[in-house]
């Protein structure tokens, strides 16, 4: 699943950072590493971008840059996701 | 340690609160400017604390230290060159994981830092609480508790930064992140290579030198080469090699993995100092956008808070500005009284004067617009407003934060240009600037109602209107076309911290709107003075006229004609006979102003120009009045009142009458007003440009760009308009 799939109010966890160069190591940056729970708070009016919540902060990425972000459930624990740490 | 003087730098997040303490250090005495070559703001201040003399700076806002964005590289590149006694580095309490990621990056660069722990009020109230001696010991550097915007904990942070900067800490072992075995291994290697080959010549640690090669840092690497010429060579090789071991072993780049690890050193941390973590909170923030960001409601509000800006700045501004007017013509009239009739009156009349008055009557527009910026900025409400528009800006290849700048753009471009500063991005500043002047600002309104006015009747409303669409869409295409050619590539990926809401101080508030109207009085006022004394020379030099016939004596004949028809008229025709004597005159005045104009230097830049015009169907006098224009637009009109012979310039309906005896047809009125709507911006203008860009280069670009599509837009509304019979 893709993060730019995630519903308003879901939480999910990240699995794989696509993409490449400057925007992939920003993301790393910012906290979005691969296990950490990312809760969906909402999406822009005009339905992008997307705003997060990640490590207690509030972030906003774009869809498409979502899109490069796969992401796996958090309640049904789907089988790619390995265990936090 | 003899000299008593030490430099501090702050180092921190966006929206850390670190400019809030910046301010509570230095108040008032503080310097604004840029960091060299980049458009970057630079704060400095100096101040005296128990006997020594500080001298703060304040580092732009980074997330990280990685040379990807022109904030990274000046703050690195800041700490790693100028090496201040004392880094600090304003942890926000409350976003501790993030906070710490700039603080392992600073860490390794091994310049003597310490931590201000700031918030941490906030961070108690949302159930956590730092052990901050934990933290202290875990990375063996000093802490510091701040309350930036309740000034607490500030007096201590500064003597414990002294105190620091005193002590030798030469002997004592960094605490630093250290990577899994296979990266240590690889940075070991790396560093005896750099040592055996490069030893000395380097100003950084062997080991900083090789983290950042095995991060594939371009900088790093040119400065090697710089520093070592071909002995790099061998060290890339060995680099290339160590970067391909670990990228097998990792399955992926080692500058990722890196990132990975400090992540999970400063999770350790965080584990051992954050305690007592209770997630149930009230998070205002999160309440207060479930109004300001929500689906329905967020744009309207948005609207609304960008129509009341817009009413501030323009509306209100415009009473201290009508003061600002009358006070200029008030010293225009004592300097008129007081100086003899010459060639000096002149130029401090007509030149300085004038000049002087045209720039501080934007002060007042340029104080509330930069007080409301600072409102949105400082409260979070800048994030969201970027956060609603940027989907429609992102269709333009801009950042959601470029509206306000494009929108600002029709009251005036001045401060519109100046509010790019808002921007991160380098290229979204630059192609912001590029665009907002096709915004039609409102100088140039008055010139569409005389010239719609006159030549559309009823439908100049929906030509105006359409004249200023016109303006938005090509600014839109030209934002398209340059994002896809001329500043190619990094549109800014909107990875956007959307911060907390906080209540802004007046304090800081004032000290953001006096630092950017400061520059704009400092370097404008000096710069549009020159150009006023310049464009003041160009239409009053040829001093000495040649006219085409003998005014005055016409003049005298005509009064005294009138004189006899008076003397020997009915008594109730006196009166008719002496208004008309009084309009003969003036007629003669207003041709012999004219010939003066058109004899001027400005004047015949105009007939030389009236070529170029031509296949606009604007002629010599137009081309006049359009010249004029640059140094202010309202100019266009009063200038087209004296060629037209119209009377006195403000008096639009004899112009409209004059312009309608003329020559003048509808098309190519509404070829002029294209013209006007998209060519060169206003002098003040071009120089804000030249400022915000920091280049001549682009301040060329945009006046070439501007005026040839001023010019193909005209050339193509008059040569179509003719072809389908129009006139």
């Amino acid at each position: 699943m893709l993060l730019s799939d995630v519903r308003e109010g879901q939480s999910v966890v990240i699995d794989r950072i696509g993409g490449q160069g400057a925007l992939r190591r920003r993301l790393h940056e910012m906290g979005i590493l691969k296990g950490t729970e990312v809760y969906v708070e909402k999406y822009a009016p005009l339905k992008d971008p997307m705003e997060l919540v990640v490590k207690g902060y509030h972030l906003s990425l774009r869809v498409e840059e979502a899109a490069q972000i796969s992401v796996c459930d958090v309640k049904t624990g789907l089988s790619p996701c390995p265990p936090n740490g | 340690m003899s000299s008593k003087r030490l430099t501090i730098a702050l180092a921190g997040n966006p929206n850390s609160g670190k400019t809030t303490i910046f301010n509570r250090i230095t108040g008032t005495r503080q310097k604004v400017g840029n960091w060299p070559g980049v458009t970057v703001e630079k704060k400095e201040g100096t101040v005296f604390r128990h006997g020594y003399e500080l001298k703060i700076i304040d580092l732009p806002g980074t997330y990280s230290l990685t040379p990807y964005s022109i904030e990274e590289i000046v703050a690195r590149n800041y700490i790693l060159d100028e090496t201040p006694d004392v880094v600090i580095d304003i942890i926000d309490a409350s976003n501790l994981d993030r906070s710490l990621y700039l603080a392992t990056q600073i860490r390794e660069l091994d310049c003597k830092v310490m931590f201000a722990l700031n918030m941490a009020d906030v961070a108690r109230t949302r159930g956590s609480k730092i052990d901050a001696n934990k933290l202290s010991e875990l990375l063996d550097v000093p802490v510091a508790f701040t309350i930036g915007n309740k000034n607490e904990g500030i007096d201590e942070l500064l003597s414990m930064a002294i105190k620091w900067a005193e002590t030798d800490t030469s002997n004592r072992p960094a605490r630093r992140v250290q990577y899994s075995k296979d990266i240590e291994e690889a940075i070991d290697k790396l560093s005896q290579a750099i040592a055996a080959s490069a030893a000395g010549k380097l100003a950084y640690t062997t080991r900083w030198t090789a983290i950042k090669l095995l991060e594939d840092d371009k900088i790093v690497r040119e400065r090697l080469v710089e520093k070592t010429g071909a002995a790099a060579e061998g060290i890339f090789q060995l680099t290339a090699s160590l970067r391909d071991h670990l990228r097998s072993r990792f399955d992926d780049d080692p500058e990722i993995i890196m990132t990975d690890e400090r992540y999970g050193f400063i999770a350790g941390i965080v584990k051992e100092v954050l305690v007592n973590t209770n997630r149930q909170r009230i998070d205002m923030s999160r309440n207060i956008d479930l109004v300001l960001t929500n689906r329905f409601l967020g744009f309207p509000i948005f609207i609304f808070f960008i129509w009341a800006m817009f009413q501030l700045t323009f509306t209100l501004g415009e009473y201290p500005m009508l003061v600002i007017e009358t006070a200029v013509d008030g010293v225009s009239a004592v300097l008129a009284h007081l100086l003899p009739q010459g060639l000096i009156r002149d130029l401090l009349l007509d030149g300085i004067v004038a000049g002087i008055g045209s720039v501080i009557v934007f002060l007042p527009n340029i104080l509330i617009l930069f007080f409301c910026i600072a409102i949105f900025e400082d409260t979070g409400y800048m994030a969201r407003s970027a956060f609603l528009m940027d989907k429609v800006m992102h269709l333009i290849g801009l950042h959601g934060k470029s509206f306000i700048p494009m929108l600002m753009g029709f009251g005036c471009n001045v401060p519109a240009i100046m509010a790019t500063r808002t921007l991160e991005s380098e290229k979204d500043r630059i192609l912001t600037i590029l665009i907002t002047p096709f915004m039609s600002c409102s100088a140039k309104l008055p010139v569409y109602i005389v010239l719609a006015g006159t030549f559309f009747g009823a439908r100049a409303g929906s030509i105006i209107f359409a004249i200023y669409l016109f303006g938005i869409i090509l600014s839109m295409a030209t934002g398209r076309i340059f994002r896809s050619t001329l500043l190619k590539g990094a549109d800014a990926p909107f990875v956007m911290e959307l911060p907390p809401y906080r209540a802004p101080t007046l304090n800081s508030l004032l000290i953001h709107m006096w630092d950017r109207s400061k520059i704009f009085l400092k370097k404008m006022g000096g710069v549009i003075l020159v150009g006023s004394v310049i464009i003041w020379f160009m239409t009053a030099f040829p001093r000495t006229v040649v006219y085409s016939k003998d005014y005055a004596a016409e003049a005298a004949r005509l009064a005294a004609a009138y004189e006899e028809k008076i003397r020997t008229a009915p008594e109730d025709q006196i009166a008719l006979l002496k208004t008309r004597k009084d309009e003969a005159l003036a007629a003669i005045e207003r041709a012999r102003h004219s010939e003066r104009i058109a004899y001027s230097l400005m004047g015949r830049i105009g007939n030389a120009l009236a070529p170029v015009f031509a296949p606009l169907g604007i002629d010599w006098r137009g081309g006049v009045a359009l010249v004029s224009g640059f140094v202010a637009k309202e100019i266009v009109v009063s200038t087209l009142g004296v060629l037209y012979a119209a009377g006195e310039s403000d008096d639009s309906d004899a112009l409209r009458t004059a312009l309608k005896a003329s020559d003048m047809t509808p098309l190519a009125a509404l070829s002029m007003m294209v013209f006007v709507l998209l060519y060169l911006p206003c002098l003040a203008t071009v120089i804000a440009i030249r400022r915000e860009t920091g280049s001549l280069k682009w301040m060329f670009f945009s006046i070439f760009y501007s005026t040839s599509v001023a010019w193909l837009a005209a050339f193509c509304v008059y040569q179509t308009g003719r072809l389908l019979g129009f006139s």
